[in-house]
């Protein structure tokens, strides 16, 4: 087995282009959930919005992708709208059901828009503009050590983690100001704190449109990189990785996101890849390559459970915050 | 009764000349409640005819279990909804408002189960309190300039309302970790950090034990000397009797006596209502003081 091509698989995933657009939705589930308390299930449809608007702007209608990111960024704030205002004044399990419903009202009705490719969904050079930009000398490959991008995708990394660096940056900065505290009061106890003279729902309508912004961002970013916005792409399980990714790197904490999708794909692409070399060395015999997919998620799965059992707070949580409940 | 003490004596003369009868005009009224009605089905859980609360004295609401006392101080605070009526406070009319608006007027409540935010850190619990805060929009609240003074002032006295509960050695532990006792005493600071005006307790002393009690009730008294009115829902006799100006007395929804402490454990009604809804109940320490022994006898 080549463990040192395993291993450069699997950092190259953990900070590559998919972690990155997991990482940035991630964010904004982090302030919904983890700061706000706000059960959204339906973050995938802030990304699909992101994606679809850039990939319709720039394929369907022709114009510049910078008009596609405003419209993307518009849009989410809309959506956020929609979904929050007739449901935020109300517990906070309606606000589950409304956007894991709203989640797949959006896949759907993508997939049976001509407009935005139906089925198919809307492939081309949706990154054109941005790929236009790159100031990255002509290599071949950029190395660093095991990990190593092609000139186009190290330019998607380079300008996607900034933007996860900035984003972390402005959730800091707002989880150490009071408007921070008042979101963490909603999430310990929404009328305590509308006792103390706090318009909550006011709070919770700006936590799920920022943290639906994010979520757009990584569906453009997903778009960019990947020439194409596809339907299927925006199934419920993505919301649930990435509150897999939550938990794992630790709910309300900055950087939980940031290692929370970094560790899950990495994980993820590990397992595959020493599965993969085991059964074509033939160390592995009693499953076939095809099994591979579906048992690397098992094997995640159960890891999962694991870290839930013997960390349950997440890698970066505090144990006795997530206990003082249970007293 | 402290007799000594300035705002109080006074709160305690201005109540001295009213009848003690349900629904009677007091001299300077902070709350009025008029035919405040709230159902649950079938069920009229509150119906308060006439309602003056007297500011900067100590009213205490009582009645037996179920009588409507807080589903009465969750309609006036805003956290529920009245079916019919109207309440004005402080002259203004503050029928079913939201309470994040009545508390910005000078109007806040505690809870019966204790709301401290657990994962929060106690001084945190104490700056949630104070109103008019900058950095509680969203876009000064990145910069930190923008707040950062104000917070430093927040914090001063948050510590000091701290130091005065004697929580202060606890700021920085989560208020999760508080003992039940530890939390009503942080629950009545974080609302005196809005400088209400009428200050709402719903059971300040359920659940603390013996020791703490004591030091609750001068905190009571304290917050009446500041020149906030207090009003309270109370099961302990002893408190009641203790710290209130004047007693209100709920049974069935409707308010059926009002007065002093000492008359309204005189009357009758109350006597009925409370023997009538649990005879078993321990109402030993106070049942000397609601009814004599041969009442208690003949009852019995």
């Amino acid at each position: 087995m080549d463990f040192g091509f395993i291993l450069s698989q699997s950092l190259t995933q953990a900070i590559g282009v998919t972690a990155i657009i997991y990482c940035l939705a991630a964010i904004g589930l982090n302030l919904q959930f983890g700061y706000g308390g706000l059960l959204n299930f339906g973050q995938v449809a802030f990304v699909a919005v992101g994606a679809y608007s850039v990939g319709a702007t720039v394929i369907a209608v022709g114009s510049s992708l910078w008009l596609g990111i405003v419209i993307g960024i518009l849009l989410a704030i809309v959506l956020a709208l929609i979904l929050g205002i007739p449901t935020l004044r109300l517990r906070a399990d309606y606000l589950a059901i409304v956007t894991i419903a709203a989640s797949e009202i959006i896949r759907f009705a993508a997939k049976s828009s001509d407009f935005l490719g139906g089925a198919q969904g809307t492939t081309g050079a949706i990154g054109a503009d941005f790929y236009a930009l790159n100031p990255l000398p002509e290599w071949e490959r950029f190395e660093f050590g095991p990990i190593s991008f092609t000139r186009v995708d190290m330019w998607v990394v380079l300008v996607g983690w900034v933007v996860i660096a900035l984003a972390t940056l402005l959730t800091w900065a707002l989880m150490r100001s009071p408007w921070g505290r008042v979101v963490k009061g909603i999430r310990e106890d929404e009328d305590a704190v509308r006792s103390l003279g706090k318009n909550t729902y006011l709070f919770k309508l700006q936590i799920l449109i920022l943290g639906g912004v994010f979520g757009a961002l990584g569906g453009m970013m997903s778009a960019i990189s990947r020439g194409s916005v596809q339907p299927d792409g925006f199934v419920p399980d993505f919301t649930f990785f990435l509150y897999v990714m939550l938990i794992l790197g630790g709910t309300a904490r900055v950087l939980g996101p940031l290692l929370g999708a970094a560790i899950f794909w990495f994980l993820l692409v590990f397992v595959e890849q020493v599965l993969k070399e085991g059964v074509s060395s033939g160390v592995i015999t009693f499953i076939s390559t095809t099994q591979i997919g579906p048992i690397r998620f098992i094997l995640v799965g159960v890891g999962l459970m694991l870290l839930m059992i013997f960390r349950p707070q997440g890698i970066l949580g505090d144990r006795k915050e997530l206990m003082l409940d249970a007293r | 009764m402290p007799a000594d003490t300035t705002l109080g004596s006074v709160a305690i003369e201005a109540l001295a000349g009213i009848q003690p009868e349900p629904g009677v005009a007091k001299p300077d009224p902070i709350l009025v409640a008029d035919h405040v009605v709230r159902q649950f089905g079938g069920l009229r859980a509150v119906d308060v005819t006439h309602l003056e609360v007297q500011r900067g004295a100590i009213t205490a609401l009582i009645g037996p279990n179920g009588a409507g006392k807080s589903t009465f101080f969750n309609v006036i605070s805003g956290f529920d909804t009245s079916d019919e009526g109207s309440w004005t406070y402080n002259g203004q009319t503050i029928t079913n408002t939201a309470p994040n608006k009545l508390a910005r007027k000078g109007l806040v409540r505690t809870f019966q189960l204790t709301k401290s935010l657990s994962r929060l850190k106690v001084i945190d619990n104490m700056r949630l309190g104070a109103g008019g805060q900058t950095g509680e929009s969203i876009f000064p609240a990145v910069f930190k300039f923008t707040w950062g003074r104000q917070e430093a002032d927040i914090t001063q006295r948050a510590m000091n309302l701290l130091e005065r509960f004697n929580l202060a050695a606890k700021a920085d532990d989560f208020a999760g970790s508080l003992s039940g006792g530890q939390r009503k005493l942080l629950e009545m600071a974080r609302a005196l950090m809005l400088n209400p005006d009428l200050i709402m307790l719903d059971e300040p002393m359920a659940g603390v034990n013996p020791a703490l009690k004591q030091s609750l009730l001068d905190h009571i008294r304290d917050i009446r000397e500041e020149g906030t009115t207090v009003m309270f829902v109370e099961h302990d006799m002893d408190m009641v009797r203790d710290v209130s100006d004047w007693v209100v007395v709920m049974a069935q929804g409707s308010i059926i006596s009002e007065g002093t402490p000492t008359t309204v454990m005189r009357d009758q009604r109350v006597i009925d209502a409370y023997l009538g809804a649990h005879h078993e109940a321990a109402l030993t320490e106070s049942g000397e003081s609601l009814t004599n022994s041969a009442d208690k006898e003949a009852d019995a």
